[in-house]
């Protein structure tokens, strides 16, 4: 079973999809291009002290407002290893699926985390923090061929006969 | 010796009795308008570089955004809400997203004899009342209005005899980048273009408009056209007086002289990236365009929609053309709906957009992309000029622009 | 057991006689719309896969909205990818300054009731205001949708929210859905199906629904659900077919929620900075004092809508100082506002009227705000940051709120 340890950044409820990327940036060419703003209009130095494989810890909602798929591009791109959250908001959550980002529900870690502790996630199992184990649930079989797979990008290069 | 119209308002502002080229004087100004463009860097240094800060006459001023409206950026929003909290707390007369400085200027403040310093090049188009407007930096705006005065180097008067009347389907536009074809970026530089003749006397204050305005484009200080029973007519039709009438005399000293016969005129552009490279609509008949515009404080006017809505009324504008229409100001805009025009670009595909410099300055909604070519008509056609360095600008009438929107290829409206 | 909405157009998408929430089902496409702002995305990741063609050209909608005209540069590189694909794959409706893009949908015909659509952005959940299923799915989804015309989902649960009788003068449909996702917070239909009924909802016209069904995904909703009547089918002007006229929620479908509202309860109310689900009575916030007010949007850019603002305005002025922008729809909604006389009602109230599109509501140009200015707005998110810096405070409400809120240059409702 994948298993990895992060250090985690802790951001709120409800956090949207301009805060993660704002519209001004979305025409920008690339993800990398853009993904010095991630965050910017709640915590714009966030973007420059995330480190890969840092983890985002969120309340519930997290990606909620726009379809832009940017977001979860923006979040891989700035080296979150996975967000664990409350809860998602769908088309976030999909968009991220299709992007490789892992996202991970678990309803109580966010009530006792603290910023820049270390949490160690077994995927599909747990995860723990401060000696205590939080369970996770795992993901429906379809989410799970499409992860397999890399995501949707190399199911589709995979369907239409290229490597 | 005699004094032409500009020496004559100088003189009156200086409080003398006569002026000549080359004199340095004081002089009081009647007006002073600054817009989005700079008055933020005008407060900046009212705050920062100032001991005693204070305005001299508040009545004189005017503040207008035009240049970003509505506002595209934060950065642009802080500079307009610098402007705006500055004038609500000095008493300045406020305009914001009504048109384009000098449209605004004219249809409200303008009158015949006044001097009048702006802080925008396009300031010379007040001449078509004949005042006596010219653009400055701001720091001698700062100046101006602090002290209510300013220096002006007098200077020397050309005198552009216009004769005959322009033919059907050839514009002023058309005529005055003939003109700046015919002497060039510089032919006028730091002297005053007086047009005057029976050619003068065909056009209204609206057509007068159209020559004075790009007059700075020829390097001039100022461009003026005696204050007629035409230009009366327009005042008082907005119920204001003149602050004094002005004839050249006969005696008055031109530095020279040219003489444009109207009816010669044809449909011309002046092609990239020169207000001076002229050139018959014909020769560049067929090139591709991305965009084109029609509006500014040079071309924006009721009679340039007119024109424009004539040429598109039960057409389509290309597919791949993006046509932007923008009065000039709130008051043609109303105008124009009323009159059916607005209707007929909506309809023809065209993209109206709100009173504001739009496209003309570059740096706001309808810039133009790597390779684009834009059909304009705005004041100025400099490399990068609308937006991307690579990108050109064909100047050219609300005719040529309106006509070449619907083919998508530059062409005059008798081509379609 | 009976079937909602939602539960029907599933089944018979997919030839089944019945779903169940939860189950994962492929759906045939009906219809896709793609965006300016996610073009050279979507065609990135298209060719990416490796796909050799659209799979059916004529159920793809091309528009663009969010960046016309341009405000930066390279945003002309949206249209000129997005021009090349359509040339490449065959795609002829393509829509470049005609309007928003979810009013085009339904208004221009695309969008049927009974319908599956995907767009790329987060209101297309809008297209249920004719009883069609639709959602926003990111690029790479609609890369693969526009290869293979197919897409996974999974049938969503269904919460019924049902309003009877008549709603106060002025309350607009803006002020319901406002307190409905106030009282199911932002999450609170996340990834279900929101499904209105009640008579108040059946009187209301296909614009309100709109509104109403735009803004479900506040509430997290994969989809909003009206029942298609005949004002759908007037709307849409066609005659519903049996399957259409079967899309009501059975009495003993599985909501797994009801909410029931009394109209007369409702009044007018804002959401309040910088979430959605913040919604006060605009009563309590009465006296707040704004700098700026926008009428426009998917949300509520639309005709009733501007009427509506407009007759609050008639024969008023905008206060001083505040500036209030208005952004048409689409250029039908312009059109008719404009022959109605109600866009000529706006501008001489000082209104600043901008071409039809996504306008300030999507945070790139259009009214972009400073620190610590106030809004008050009638499109649907009022996130931190999304019409300016992170300290731009957004109220949303309705056009009729708005609209009173310019002319007190506060916040103020529109009657009483």
């Amino acid at each position: 079973m994948e298993r990895f340890t992060g250090n985690v950044w802790v951001l709120g409820d409800d956090i949207d999809t301009d805060i993660i990327i704002p519209t001004e940036y979305l025409a920008l060419k690339t993800i990398e291009d853009m993904k010095q703003y991630g965050f910017s209009p709640l915590r714009p130095e966030l973007a420059s002290q995330i480190h890969e494989g840092d983890i985002i810890v969120a309340g519930k909602n997290f990606g909620c407002g726009s379809s832009r798929e940017q977001a979860p591009e923006v979040v891989k791109a700035l080296g979150i290893r996975c967000v664990i959250a409350k809860s998602f908001a769908r088309i976030f959550f999909r968009n991220s699926i299709n992007n490789g980002l892992l996202l991970i529900e678990q309803p109580d870690l966010y009530d006792d985390i603290h910023e820049g502790d270390e949490i160690t996630v077994t995927v599909n199992e747990a995860v723990e923090y401060h000696g205590k184990k939080y369970p996770i649930h795992s993901l429906p079989d379809n989410l799970v061929e499409i992860i397999n797979e890399g995501g949707l990008v190399k199911a589709m290069r995979r369907r239409n006969g290229l490597a | 010796m005699g004094m032409t119209i500009a020496e004559k308002i100088i003189a009156r502002a200086a409080g003398v009795e006569t002026v000549r080229p080359g004199d340095i004087h004081t002089v009081t100004l009647d007006r002073m308008m600054s817009n989005d463009g700079t008055t933020h860097l005008t407060v900046d240094m009212y705050y920062n570089k100032l001991k005693h800060p204070r305005i001299a006459d508040a009545k004189k001023m005017v503040f207008i955004v035009d240049h970003n409206v509505p506002s595209d950026s934060p950065k642009t929003a802080a500079s307009q809400k610098k402007m705006r909290d500055f004038a609500k707390e000095n008493g300045i007369d406020f305009w914001e997203g009504k048109g384009v400085c000098h449209q605004i200027m004219m249809e409200h403040y303008v009158c015949p004899g006044e001097l009048i310093f702006a802080a925008d090049s396009h300031t010379c188009t007040y001449g078509a009342l004949g005042a006596f407007g010219t653009g400055v930096g701001c720091t001698d705006l700062l100046y101006a209005m602090v002290t209510g005065t300013s220096w002006v180097l007098v200077p020397e008067t050309i005198k552009f005899n216009l004769t005959g009347k322009l033919s059907e389907g050839v514009y002023p536009r058309d005529l005055m980048l003939t003109i700046i074809g015919t002497i060039g970026a510089n032919g006028a530089n730091y002297q005053v273009m007086e047009f005057c003749g029976d050619g003068a006397k065909t056009l209204n204050v609206d057509e007068r408009m159209v020559l004075c305005n790009l007059a700075v484009e020829a390097g001039a200080k100022t461009a003026i056209f005696e204050a007629d029973e035409i230009a009366l007519e327009y005042l008082r039709a907005r119920g204001r007086e003149p602050k004094a009438v002005f004839k050249s005399d006969a005696d008055a000293h031109y530095v020279k002289e040219y003489t444009f016969d109207l009816s010669k005129i044809r449909p011309v552009v002046a092609k990239p990236d020169f207000v001076d490279a002229l050139a018959p609509v014909d020769e560049v008949e067929g090139r591709r365009i991305d965009e084109a515009f029609l509006g500014s404080c040079n071309n924006g006017r009721i009679e340039d929609l007119r024109v424009g809505a004539a040429i598109v009324k039960g057409r389509r504008i290309s597919d791949h053309v993006r046509f932007l229409v923008v009065p000039a100001s709130q008051e043609i805009y109303l105008q124009a709906a009323r009159e059916g025009l607005i209707d007929i670009f909506i309809e023809s595909g065209a993209i109206v957009m709100n009173p504001n410099c739009s496209v003309c300055w570059g740096s706001c909604q309808g810039v133009i992309g790597e390779n684009e070519v834009l059909i304009s008509t705005g004041t100025r056609n400099f490399k990068g000029r609308a937006g991307h360095p690579s990108s050109k600008v064909y100047l050219a009438s609300a005719a040529t622009v309106a006509a070449s929107a619907v083919k998508g290829k530059i062409c005059t409206a008798d081509q379609l | 057991m009976g079937q909602t909405i939602i539960e029907k157009i599933i089944a018979h998408n997919i030839g089944a006689d019945e779903v169940k929430p939860g189950q994962i089902v492929t759906v045939q496409v009906d219809r896709v719309m793609v965006d300016d702002i996610m073009m050279p995305f979507i065609v990135g990741k298209f060719e990416e896969m490796g796909f050799e063609r659209v799979w059916d050209p004529d159920k793809v909608v091309m528009i663009y909205d969010h960046l016309v005209p341009a405000s930066q540069q390279d945003d002309t590189r949206h249209y000129k990818v997005g021009d090349a694909f359509a040339s490449k794959y065959g795609l002829t409706h393509v829509h470049r300054s005609d309007g928003i893009c979810h009013q085009l949908m339904t208004e221009a015909g695309y969008v049927r009731p009974g319908d599956v659509v995907f767009g790329t952005d987060s209101h297309t959940t809008t297209y249920g205001c004719v009883g069609a299923f639709s959602t926003g799915i990111g690029y790479t989804e609609m890369a693969a949708i526009l290869g293979t015309g197919t897409l996974w989902v999974k049938v969503p649960e269904t919460i019924k929210v049902e309003i009877n009788g008549k709603l106060p003068a002025g309350v607009m449909s803006k002020d319901v859905i406002l307190r409905i996702i106030g009282d199911l917070r932002a999450d609170g239909a996340t990834y279900c199906s929101l499904e209105f009924t009640g008579d108040t909802i059946r009187e209301m016209s296909v614009a309100s629904r709109m509104t109403m069904a735009n803004m479900a995904i506040e509430a997290g909703a994969k989809c909003a659900m009206f029942t298609p009547d005949e004002k759908t089918a007037a709307y849409c002007e066609i005659e519903l077919n049996d399957f259409q006229k079967s899309l009501v929620g059975d009495a003993d479908a599985g909501y797994i929620r009801t909410l029931s509202y009394q109209a007369e309860n409702f009044v007018p109310v804002m959401a309040c900075p910088s979430q959605v689900d913040q919604i006060r009575d605009v009563s309590e916030l009465e006296g707040t004092a704004i700098d700026q007010v926008f009428i426009g949007s998917c949300t509520n850019g639309r005709l009733e809508d501007l009427r509506a603002a407009a007759d609050v305005l008639r024969g008023k002025k905008v206060a001083p100082f505040v500036k209030l922008i208005v952004t048409p729809a689409s250029r039908k909604v312009y059109r008719e506002a404009l022959q109605e006389g109600i866009l000529e009602t706006l501008a001489e109230a000082g209104a600043i009227i901008t071409h039809a599109g996504c306008g300030l509501c999507c945070g790139r140009t259009g009214g972009i705000l400073s620190d610590y200015e106030t809004v008050v707005a009638t499109n649907n998110r009022n996130f931190l940051g999304r019409m300016g810096t992170s300290k731009v405070q957004i109220y949303l409400a309705s056009p009729a709120t708005a609209a009173a809120c310019a002319a007190a240059g506060k916040i103020t409702a529109a009657c009483g």
